[in-house]
């Protein structure tokens, strides 16, 4: 298992042509409390770098970006219930939605976990 | 009076600077410190750009901050608004020509919540109005302030003075145990009633301390000279009851109270009845008239308006908020002008316009998010009720 992070602060979690996608720590920490969370159905079609969910905090609503094309297999319900998920565990439980890669060949322009705790310092 | 404030300066060179929105878009000036800046960052908070100066946005989080403030006692900071004092004779009656409130008839250490009016009758900022020894104290939105400042000195007459107190800070302490906190400090000022105010003192420095704010909690508003204000907010933060509070809290508290955000539910194009704000039209105004766009606000009072401010409950758990078209099938019939996620209501609420045909309370309109359509329906306000210390009303 590899896991990548975005600029966008979205992190994907690879396993063979699968993968689990989320939100940084930090970025939910940027956000605050989150109040509501809209996760993309099964089948969804995603495109590397377009709208693939959505997290809205008290005071605003920011999209969560495709880290790379694919399929959608399953969006987390538990969000729907409890999106507070995405703050007390945003690396874990509070993932927003699993799908296969189309190419894995995107992975590649996306940062290691080193190269994103150097991005976030020099925020 | 002469302004020498930079940022005026470089107002009457550049024009208009402000938008109408809360937000400071001149991109040549950078956002400026307020005197509790520092204090605010050793305390944790994060700080963001609001009204032209660096402002704490959250502490702990807002859910935590608004919660406390409803059970405890939340220290806000809201020296980006401009503190005022008109002064000379026939002040009151000056300023009765672009305010609709009774003005000549505030007593002394009395207040009222009134709306600076444009020419033609629409809202140009909203603010309060109290009589104080020194004159009519003023405090107006700090977004709007210097176009505020301008426009009153435009229709004032000359021999009226207006006296902009930039060297003091205001701060407000907000919840049902602010009186608890605040008079173990500044003993006295639980004698004071909703809308009273009255200078007091804190060792050798005198405070202008009003019963009022914008949480729809008891509490108080205290004016300081801004070289004193962080030891005095030092002083109210070692009381038990008391934590500083962002502006994050601070708009999701004054949503749940109903109050109306300037530049967001009322602005330039909206008039005082439409804006749900026809109780600060008073009884005399409205028999003498004599205040800027008088004929369109009293054909609104006579006649009804067109559209009403209302408030929303939202169905399900995502957010509706500002900007969001309302429906009535495929025809819109509103605007959602603030929404958001109510902490204590405990689900998403919002305030907006509608036409009045749909603005009786119960009525079910639909709100479009994202391209799907929300079940609304319009709710009495305040959606949580108001707590303030009203003389006359058992304690």
């Amino acid at each position: 298992m590899t896991r990548y992070y975005t600029e966008d602060h979205e992190w994907i979690e690879v396993e063979g042509d699968t993968a689990i996608v989320g939100i940084t720590e930090y970025a939910q920490s940027q956000l605050g409390d989150i109040v509501f969370a809209e996760v993309p159905v099964a089948g969804s079609s995603l495109k590397k770098g377009g709208d693939a969910a959505v997290v809205e905090s008290v005071k605003a609503a920011s999209d969560v970006y495709a880290p790379v094309s694919g399929t959608v297999l399953e969006g987390n319900d538990s969000l729907g219930d409890d999106p507070s998920l995405v703050n007390s565990d945003p690396e874990g439980e509070g993932w927003f939605f699993k799908l296969t890669l189309t190419d894995s060949g995107e992975l590649d322009s996306l940062m290691d976990h080193a190269a994103y705790k150097a991005f976030v310092d020099g925020l | 009076m002469i302004f020498a404030d930079r940022r005026m300066l470089l107002r009457l060179l550049y024009g208009k600077m402000m938008s109408d929105d809360e937000e400071f878009e001149h991109p040549e000036l950078p956002a400026e410190e307020l005197p509790l800046g520092d204090w605010h960052r050793s305390k944790g908070a994060r700080m963001v750009e609001f009204a032209g100066y660096h402002m704490p946005i959250q502490y702990e989080g807002i859910m935590a901050e608004h919660a406390w403030t409803r059970e405890n006692a939340g220290l806000f900071d809201v020296s980006h608004m401009g503190q005022l004092i008109l002064s000379g004779d026939g002040a009151a009656e000056a300023l009765e020509k672009i305010v609709p409130g009774d003005i000549s008839a505030l007593k002394e250490g009395r207040m009222r919540y009134s709306l600076l009016l444009a020419e033609d009758g629409g809202i140009l900022d909203d603010l309060m109005i109290t009589a104080a020894p020194m004159g009519l104290y003023l405090v107006v939105n700090g977004a709007v302030k210097w176009d505020d400042i301008s426009y009153l000195r435009d229709q004032l007459p000359d021999d009226i003075t207006i006296n902009h107190m930039d060297d003091r800070a205001l701060i407000a302490l907000q919840g049902p145990k602010a009186v608890d906190a605040l008079k173990r400090v500044v003993p006295g000022v639980e004698a004071l009633y909703f809308m009273e105010a009255d200078t007091f003192l804190w060792g050798l420095e005198p405070l202008w301390i009003s019963r009022s704010g914008y949480t729809g909690e008891d509490g108080f508003e205290i004016s300081i000279l801004a070289e004193h204000v962080a030891a005095f907010a030092d002083a109210l933060c070692a009381q038990p009851e008391v934590k500083p509070i962002g502006l994050g809290a601070r708009d999701s508290l004054r949503l749940e109270a109903g109050l109306p955000l300037y530049g967001h539910d009322l602005n330039e194009s909206t008039d005082p009845v439409e804006g749900n704000a026809s109780f600060a039209i008073s009884k005399r105004r409205r028999a003498e008239g004599g205040f800027c766009g008088a004929e369109r606000i009293m054909k609104a009072l006579t006649d009804g308006p067109t559209r009403k401010l209302v408030g929303f409950a939202i169905e399900g758990k995502m957010p509706v908020r500002e900007g969001a078209p309302i429906f009535v099938g495929e025809t819109q019939v509103g605007v959602m002008t603030s929404g958001g996620f109510a902490p204590t209501v405990n689900a998403p609420i919002a305030m907006g316009y509608v036409a009045m045909e749909y603005a009786a309370h119960g009525t079910k309109l639909e709100a479009e998010v994202r391209g799907r359509r929300i079940p609304v329906t319009i709710s009495a306000m305040p959606f949580v009720p108001h707590q303030y210390h009203r003389r006359g009303k058992a304690i």
